[in-house]
């Protein structure tokens, strides 16, 4: 401190000033308090207006998720092929995205079981339909959900929902359904 | 997908009642143009009591079954002779028999059957022959005597002595239904029930020693390979793989078995050797390979593959590891299967959209279809090759149906209830 006496003296002298200023006024001290309560007051609202802002997300995103639900149960859980093919049709793919969607939103384990309709040998369909089961699963993979969380099955030509032949029957058995685990 | 119960009932194949009434029953669709003209006369009971059953009934019907042979009424019988003294060739001659078969049943247990076999024409004896078992087998001991006969006017062995597996299923609204795995004569007759299930049954299939099988079952809600001893009704899982575990086949020498495993990302052929369960990869490719069946000789495997865009057959030489495409007839082949010489392949064809059964000759390469029903599959071929059975459907119903391998014999076994299906002839039971 020798080197800097003078620098010193000035800081006191000046911090003294100041208080002394502050002390000496009765109206300067009323504005401070207005000042600190407007603050108060303003933190306040601000702190009911996020409030308010979090509980509308919420709500919002509530809403979200029962349309995300509305969209995934009217797309059903069954999507269709076309004969001899694993090729997701546009209309599966609108299917999955619609439950894709939703399950980006919940923590929900599928199965997916594959299906074939009755023409064409039952060992040859039973391969068939665990291509299928893969070509959903893959898509689910590649757009962002877990493999850990899906489970893939055959059935083959076992289990037909329609019997009898022709296309209006063997339409509805060629498919994969997801099944909630 | 729930786990349901699985019954399941040991079996001694001894102890099968042949009294049972037979699931399938027979009906004669088409016979060759030419059979020969046979009169089995009812064969004489020499015991007490009532005869265990009709050999003659079940002679006459295994050999009209074959298509190669026409069997005489027994309205028309002038005669009915059980000892060589009493046949009156003249009689036969009448009403244009070609063969005659006379015999007699005698004892309790066993049951012992002696019989002859006549050429009219010639006025001779060509066969003399007996067979016998215990009462329970009597239907066997008849296949055994048709066997013989059918052997000495044919050059080729009887296979009437044999067993089939197939599956049957009951339907149920909304899915599902009972499988049920069923043993039973090659007539249909003494049906066994092996296994029942909720879940799907697939695939049975035989040991090269006829005293195992093994099937496809997904009684643990994943498809998994069983294998199963028949006397005892004892099981094994062989495989609990991811994906796919199916389509086993047992190799010539018993020691192997070929499967379908999807475990390594899509369906390829492995072997398991049954000794030590170890594994061997045979096909590695990014397309279906499945359907496995052996070469008689053991030395190559056939299966159906789309990698070349459409199901088709190839061949797996286990000795080089090579690999060559085996049909080219058509956009579908699967599900070989081959006859005990070698030399002929049947397999299920597409043709205009309709799925018939095939024969393809090995040699030549000549394809013959031989059915012209729709949706037929599961071809198994005969131990004696003569005929195939198969799975078509009827009216909408799935039933088995056999072929004679030069497609001029038909014959189906529809069933009193349920889908029938995926038949699997079993391999020669003596010899």
């Amino acid at each position: 401190m020798k080197h800097l006496p003078t620098a010193s003296k000035t800081v006191a002298m000046l911090l003294c000033a100041t208080l002394l200023v502050a002390c000496s006024s009765n109206d300067t001290n009323d504005a401070e308090e207005e000042a600190r309560l407007k603050a108060e007051q303003e933190a306040a609202e601000a702190a009911r207006l996020e409030l308010e802002a979090a509980n509308a997300r919420e709500a919002a995103s509530a809403e979200e998720l029962v349309i995300l639900e509305e969209a995934a149960a009217s797309h059903g859980t069954v999507f269709y092929f076309e004969y001899d093919s694993a090729t997701l049709t546009p209309a599966a793919l609108d299917a999955l995205n619609a439950h894709i969607a939703l399950l980006h939103r919940n923590t929900v384990a599928v199965r997916l079981e594959g299906h074939t309709d009755e023409r064409g040998t039952r060992e040859y369909n039973l391969a068939l339909g665990e291509r299928r089961a893969n070509s959903v699963r893959d898509y689910m993979i590649a757009n962002g959900i877990s493999g850990l969380r899906i489970e893939t099955v055959s059935l083959g030509e076992e289990r037909p929902v329609a019997y009898g032949a022709g296309d209006s029957n063997w339409a509805q058995n060629r498919r994969v359904e997801l099944v909630k685990q | 997908m729930k786990r349901l119960h699985i019954f399941l009932f040991t079996v001694a194949m001894g102890l099968m009642a042949t009294t049972a009434r037979a699931e399938l029953t027979i009906e004669i669709t088409q016979g060759s143009d030419d059979p020969a003209s046979i009169a089995v006369v009812p064969f004489a009971w020499q015991g007490n009591g009532a005869p265990p059953a009709d050999i003659a009934e079940i002679v006459d019907s295994d050999l009209a079954r074959s298509g190669q042979f026409a069997p005489v009424a027994r309205v028309d019988m002038l005669g009915r002779p059980t000892t060589e003294t009493d046949i009156f060739y003249r009689d036969w001659r009448a009403i244009n028999a070609e063969y005659l078969l006379i015999g007699r049943a005698s004892g309790v247990n066993p049951v012992r059957v002696d019989y002859e076999l006549y050429d009219v024409l010639r006025q001779t004896r060509i066969l003399t022959g007996s067979q016998s078992g215990p009462p329970s087998e009597v239907r066997m001991v008849a296949h055994r005597v048709a066997d013989a006969v059918y052997e000495k006017l044919t050059g080729v062995p009887g296979a009437f002595a044999t067993k089939l597996l197939y599956i049957t299923v009951d339907r149920q609204d909304g899915g599902g239904g009972l499988s049920r795995l069923t043993l039973s004569d090659s007539d249909g007759a003494s049906p066994v029930v092996l296994l029942k299930s909720g879940e799907p049954l697939l695939t049975p299939t035989w040991s090269p020693d006829a005293r195992h099988i093994a099937y496809v079952s997904f009684e643990s809600g994943r498809p998994a390979i069983y294998r199963q001893e028949l006397a005892t009704g004892k099981r094994q899982q062989l495989t609990n793989f991811k994906g796919l575990n199916s389509s086993p086949a047992w190799s010539p020498d018993g020691r192997s078995m070929a499967m379908v495993l999807s475990k390594g990302g899509n369906p390829d052929i492995y072997l398991m050797d049954l000794a030590s369960g170890q594994l061997k990869q045979l096909t590695r490719h990014y397309a279906i390979d499945t359907e496995p069946t052996w070469m008689p000789d053991g030395n190559a495997i056939l299966f159906t593959s789309d990698r070349g865009g459409k199901p088709q057959i190839y061949r797996y030489d286990l000795r080089t590891g090579a690999t060559d495409r085996v049909t080219f007839e058509g956009s579908y082949n699967a599900r070989p299967r081959i006859s005990q010489d070698g030399r002929s392949m049947v397999m299920v064809h597409r043709q205009e959209g309709r799925f018939h059964i095939a024969l393809q000759d090995l040699v030549t390469n000549r394809v013959q279809i031989l059915t012209q029903t729709d949706l037929d599959e599961s071809p198994s071929i005969a131990p004696n090759g003569s005929m195939v059975l198969y799975a078509t459907k009827q009216a909408g119903r799935g039933i088995l149906a056999a072929v004679a391998v030069d497609g001029a014999a038909k014959f189906s076994l529809p069933a009193r209830q349920g889908d029938v299906r995926e038949p699997a002839w079993s391999p020669y039971l003596y010899r």
